[in-house]
């Protein structure tokens, strides 16, 4: 790759209790480039994104091996702080999650728990991730009524809102749009591509036209195996291995 | 057809019955209750104390002593129960030994109340060496409402979203801070429906008070933790059963009875209000 890299994993493997769902997946994750990890469902694609903030922890009898270099430092060491590891590493959830709290709250949620108390910087730091997410124009009047009575696309760019106000360096987002309508799903795309600017995005999808759309590298997850992760271009024009091309053209999945 | 239509009347008759009857015997119940309590009902039978080998006077020592006994029952099990609870929802793994804890405490809240009488005399009055006392018998009832409190908590847990937590742990928070922030205030409601009917039911409790702290009679109310004191249950057990002069004092009884009636049915109506308030609360944040 001669791009700059943000995430390096070298032979990362996932077992829930004794059923191995990830086999080996080494790959490196550029910077400020948008990566998409497509798949059929239960190949694994999710499970790799949760690998990369840790969340998989929380499933008993989960266990992770292989090595994840986030900026050169193993995230997978016993050492690391997995507290502050989520905050350099976003999640938005492929159910949109607000908290049953105000606009306002959900976005100033984040940097709260990390101890900022100061109202002017907290509505400062709110407005700020409001207008990265593209949504401060339409939730501007509204901030302090109750997230869950925007839309479900509003709802899922307030909880990309709401990982950005704690200023990660990468954003991890696991199937974001699954659940929205094809306008929320085209401004949730254009959003996208603004962000990559900044941050170093992976995003789990299993729409093949939007990977195509978004991404600038694809990854294709099978079984619990990468089968092959290249220039999106060149994963959808002509693709080195036959599983590839059979997944791509719909084939099977 | 026709015998569709047969069994679907009686079927609905069965249940209509079932119902009226149900309500007419409650009905009649509080009714007799009410008006023959009414009879001494008054200011002065709220504020007054036992008179005359409690033939007259009011009951004032017996309702002042089953508030302060509630307030100590809560100040004990509200907070060690919705810990557990939190405990064994948020924190401990899902393995054969907290199943088993689980079990366990959804048994206790099965044993009849005499039990935990006992045990609170052994623990607390003899072993600690509280004596019969107001703390003593708080601390039992603390004991008999504490698997309430933990299984009704634990439910109101379980029911908030895991993508609450999981949004809160995404973002950097705590474990703590997940619990604190996104899970305890969906959950309060629920939490403090429980504690709340735990205690209407405890208030209402005379065996484990019986060896642990409830005195026959006494002419104030308790003021310090080491005293004993009069309660409403028992009071009205006294009245009823153990007087000299039954008939006499039916009247006073039955005031006693009123009051108890009451008060648990003030409770459980505030249960009821802050359910639906602080779920109307959230309902409008959501």
């Amino acid at each position: 790759m001669d791009e700059p890299v943000r995430i390096d994993c070298q032979n990362v493997e996932v077992w829930y209790g004794s059923k191995q769902a990830l086999h080996g997946i080494s790959i490196r994750i550029p910077s400020n480039r948008v990566t998409a990890l497509i798949g059929p469902s239960g190949c694994g694609k999710s499970t790799f994104l949760r690998c990369l903030n840790r969340m998989n922890d929380l499933v008993p009898g989960a266990r992770t091996r292989g090595s994840i270099l986030l900026d050169g430092e193993d995230i997978l060491s016993p050492a690391t702080d997995v507290v502050d590891l989520r905050r350099r590493v976003g999640m938005v959830f492929q159910r949109w999650n607000p908290f049953p709290k105000s606009v306002f709250d959900n976005v100033a949620y984040g940097p709260r728990i990390h101890g900022i108390r100061d109202k002017a910087r907290l509505a400062e730091i709110v407005e700020d991730a409001l207008r990265k997410a593209s949504l401060w124009d339409e939730v501007k009047d509204r901030l302090r009524s109750s997230a869950l009575e925007l839309s479900g696309g509003q709802q899922q760019r307030l909880c990309i809102a709401r990982a950005l106000a704690v200023e990660p360096e990468v954003l991890l987002m696991d199937e974001p749009a699954s659940a929205l309508d094809p306008i929320s799903t085209a401004r949730l795309e254009d959003l996208i591509g603004e962000l990559k600017e900044r941050y170093t995005i992976v995003i789990v999808t299993h729409n093949m036209q939007q990977a195509a759309r978004v991404s600038d590298y694809t990854g294709f997850f099978y079984m619990g195996r990468l089968v092959e992760y290249d220039r999106t271009q060149t994963i959808f024009t002509s693709p080195a291995q036959e599983q590839t091309e059979a997944y791509i053209t719909g084939r099977f999945g | 057809m026709r015998a569709k239509r047969v069994w679907s009347a009686l079927g609905r008759s069965w249940l209509v019955l079932s119902t009226v009857l149900v309500v007419a015997v409650l009905v009649l119940f509080l009714v007799h209750i009410a008006r023959q309590g009414w009879q001494v009902m008054g200011w002065e039978f709220l504020t007054d104390r036992p008179r005359r080998g409690m033939t007259q006077g009011g009951i004032f020592p017996a309702i002042a002593g089953t508030a302060l006994v509630s307030l100590l029952t809560v100040v004990f099990s509200l907070p060690l129960g919705v810990g557990a609870a939190i405990y064994l929802t948020e924190y401990a793994p899902d393995n054969r030994a907290t199943r088993w804890i689980r079990l366990a405490i959804r048994n206790l809240s099965g044993v009849p109340s005499i039990v935990y009488g006992l045990f609170g005399v052994v623990l607390f009055v003899d072993l600690l060496g509280l004596g019969t006392s107001l703390l003593s018998a708080g601390l039992t009832l603390g004991l008999l409402t504490l698997p309430w409190i933990i299984t009704a908590s634990e439910e109101a847990l379980k029911s908030v979203p895991r993508a609450y937590r999981d949004g809160a742990l995404a973002l950097g928070a705590t474990r703590w801070q997940a619990v604190r922030t996104v899970v305890l205030p969906p959950a309060l409601p629920g939490i403090l429906t429980g504690a709340i009917l735990g205690l209407s039911r405890a208030a209402g409790e005379t065996a484990p008070i019986l060896f642990t702290g409830v005195a026959f009679f006494l002419p104030f109310a308790p003021t310090s933790l080491s005293d004993q004191f009069m309660a409403l249950p028992y009071h009205l057990y006294i009245l009823s059963t153990q007087h000299h002069s039954l008939e006499k004092v039916r009247p006073i009884a039955y005031g006693t009875a009123l009051v108890l009636v009451g008060l648990v049915f003030t409770l459980n109506l505030t249960a009821f209000a802050v359910r639906s308030r602080m779920r109307r609360r959230l309902e409008t944040a959501r």
